[in-house]
């Protein structure tokens, strides 16, 4: 407990035969934060994330997660995990309450199941069996039994793919929730607003690689990026200009125009501009 | 939306795990819960046995021995066979499904003990075979007057032979699904080994008219044996004598199903994966 790191890899290499899927990851994650791995498809995140959970041998590296080696873990060290993987385990033959119950029974410290199949937004569902359930409901059936067991430590693997909106919203909730309650978070996702509405830290990574660890608003150093000015000239033309301090070239344009600035928008890069020139560019 | 979730961090109070029988008793019903739902395994498994002795006893209908009638004989077979289908087949087919859904690498990310997985197949095998032996039993009583075992030391043989015979071939079952690479290659690994042990092991046929080397093979594999000690418990103690070792040599029976035992779960232990292999 004294250490204040949930997750510490160093050098984490994983490959295919031929395939290298990861490439040499370091990654620190701290006690009690939501870290977010951004990264296009087929990046390794998820080969990342089951090295991580015990789930695959890597082939180099040092990993300690709950300071236990995932793939020689302590004894109630998962008690302490709950995992959400991208791919579905399905039993068809039992309802959504059987099964969260059931699974109940495996950890020394379980949650209310009827509480967290509520959570989830599944009670209308409880008694439905599981294979009669949407993509989505799977999907939040899914995230039921990763938070049980009240994990320290929770691994989702794009855990909102299939939701729509509203259950998108009410799951970061419900990770916001989890958050405040101390628990540490990481997901992968491929939906940047995801990444900047739920993440303390965001990890890109691209090619096996993480090519950067940054707070969301600071990824890419998206704050010093220049900001694009833009308004339409007297003869009906529209300007931009790309500009460090655009705060400047707005009273300029003012003074210029002797007042109101016509069609003026002053913006920023957005989180996807800056990852998408990130993943781009490697 | 007005639950709240308590804290992970919150000092974990008393433990309340469950103790080992009592996983092993929860995950016997969730296996259980889930074959009874599944309604053609039911029909097949249960029906199986009882259809093929109707069969046997509309085709023969004479003596194989005097007082020693056809359906009196294949009984043994097809309570064998029965048993292997519950264990052996089962557990060959339905495993493989379960990896390839994924159901198996779920167990992995909790804390059950991976014991508990086997023990809930060795719950829900056990008390299928039985249902599915008495069954069998009832309908041969009323169908065609089967003798049931007159003493209690047959009765004993039929239970030690049964429970040696059906843990054996849980175990290989177990072990034999992890050579099917997908859930579709289950059924295509397990049928034609059980197929080619029931024709060589005397379920369908007299095993004593079995040319001598099939014999042979067939006293490798634990169906031979299960038949063998079963035919001690259905038939006189007159036919032994005409048994290929001259007896129903029931310790070399005992022997060969306890051997049984010890390679599956050696298998099992050595071989058995919870993943595909696309799950890296
Ligand atoms: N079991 C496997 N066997 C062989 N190659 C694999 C396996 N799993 C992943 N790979 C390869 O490793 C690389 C990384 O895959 P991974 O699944 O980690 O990507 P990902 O970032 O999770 O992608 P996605 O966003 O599509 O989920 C890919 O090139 C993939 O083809
Ligand atoms: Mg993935």
């Amino acid at each position: 407990m004294d250490n204040e790191l949930a997750i510490v890899a160093r050098g984490l290499r994983k490959a295919y035969g031929k395939n290298v899927a990861v490439a040499g990851v370091d990654l620190e994650v701290r006690r009690g934060e939501v870290f977010a791995l951004l990264g296009p498809n087929g990046a390794g995140k998820t080969t990342t994330v089951e090295i991580l959970e015990g789930y695959r041998r890597r082939d180099a590296g040092e990993v300690s997660v709950l300071d236990s080696d995932p793939a020689a873990p302590a004894a109630d060290w998962r008690n302490r995990i709950g995992i959400v993987l991208q791919g579905v385990g399905e039993f068809d033959e039992l309802s959504v309450s059987e099964l969260v119950h059931h699974f109940a029974g495996f950890y020394a410290d379980a949650d209310d199941p009827e509480k967290v199949i509520a959570r989830v937004g599944l009670a209308g569902k409880a008694r439905a069996r599981t294979h009669t359930l949407s993509g989505g409901q799977k999907r939040r059936l899914d995230v039921a039994l990763g938070i049980i067991g009240r994990p320290e430590l929770l691994f989702l693997d794009e855990p909102t793919t299939g939701f729509d909106p509203e259950a998108r919203r009410e799951f970061w909730q419900l990770i916001r929730d989890l958050a405040a309650a101390g628990t540490t978070i990481v997901l992968t996702t491929h939906y940047l607003d995801e990444a900047e509405a739920l993440a303390d830290r965001v990890g890109v990574i691209a090619g096996g690689r993480l090519i950067e660890v940054a707070a969301p608003e600071q990824l890419g150093n998206r704050q010093q990026a220049h900001a694009t000015v833009s308004w339409r000239t007297p003869e009906g033309l529209i300007e931009s200009t790309e500009s460090a301090t655009p705060t400047e070239l707005v009273t300029e344009l003012a003074a210029r125009f002797g007042g109101e600035v016509p069609g003026l928008t002053v913006t920023r890069p957005t989180l996807e501009d800056i990852y998408l020139q990130m993943i781009g560019h490697r | 939306m007005t639950t709240t979730l308590k804290p992970a961090t919150a000092a974990r109070a008393g433990s309340h795990q469950l103790g080992p029988l009592a996983l092993a008793l929860r995950q016997g019903r969730l296996e259980l819960t889930q074959f009874l739902r599944s309604r053609e395994s039911v029909v097949f498994t249960m029906g199986f046995p009882i259809i093929m002795i109707l069969i046997f006893a509309a085709v023969f209908d004479g003596e194989i021995a005097p007082g020693v009638s056809f359906p009196q004989y294949f009984i043994t077979g097809m309570i064998a066979a029965g048993l292997m289908t519950v264990s052996f087949q089962n557990l060959g087919i339905w495993i493989p499904i379960e990896r390839d859904r994924g159901v198996l690498k779920r167990y992995r990310g909790t804390p059950m003990p991976k014991w508990v997985y086997f023990a809930g197949k060795v719950i829900m095998v056990v008390v299928v075979g039985v249902v599915e032996t008495a069954l069998l039993l009832a309908v041969s009583v009323a169908a065609f007057d089967l003798q049931l075992p007159g003493t209690a030391t047959k009765w004993l043989t039929f239970g030690w032979v049964s429970v040696l015979g059906i843990t054996a071939c849980t175990l290989c079952g177990i072990a034999i699904s992890s050579l099917a690479r997908t859930a579709r290659s289950g059924s295509a690994v397990v049928t034609p080994v059980a197929l080619i042990l029931q024709f060589t092991s005397g379920v369908f046929f007299v095993f004593t008219q079995l040319p001598s080397w099939m014999q042979q093979v067939a006293a490798l594999f634990p169906l031979k044996w299960m038949c063998q000690g079963l035919r001690s418990v259905f038939l006189p103690d007159t036919f032994a004598g005409q048994e290929p070792g001259g007896s129903y040599e029931l310790g070399r029976v005992a022997l060969v199903l306890a051997a049984w035992c010890v390679i599956g779960l050696l298998l099992c232990l050595g071989t058995f994966r919870w993943t595909t292999r696309r799950d890296g």
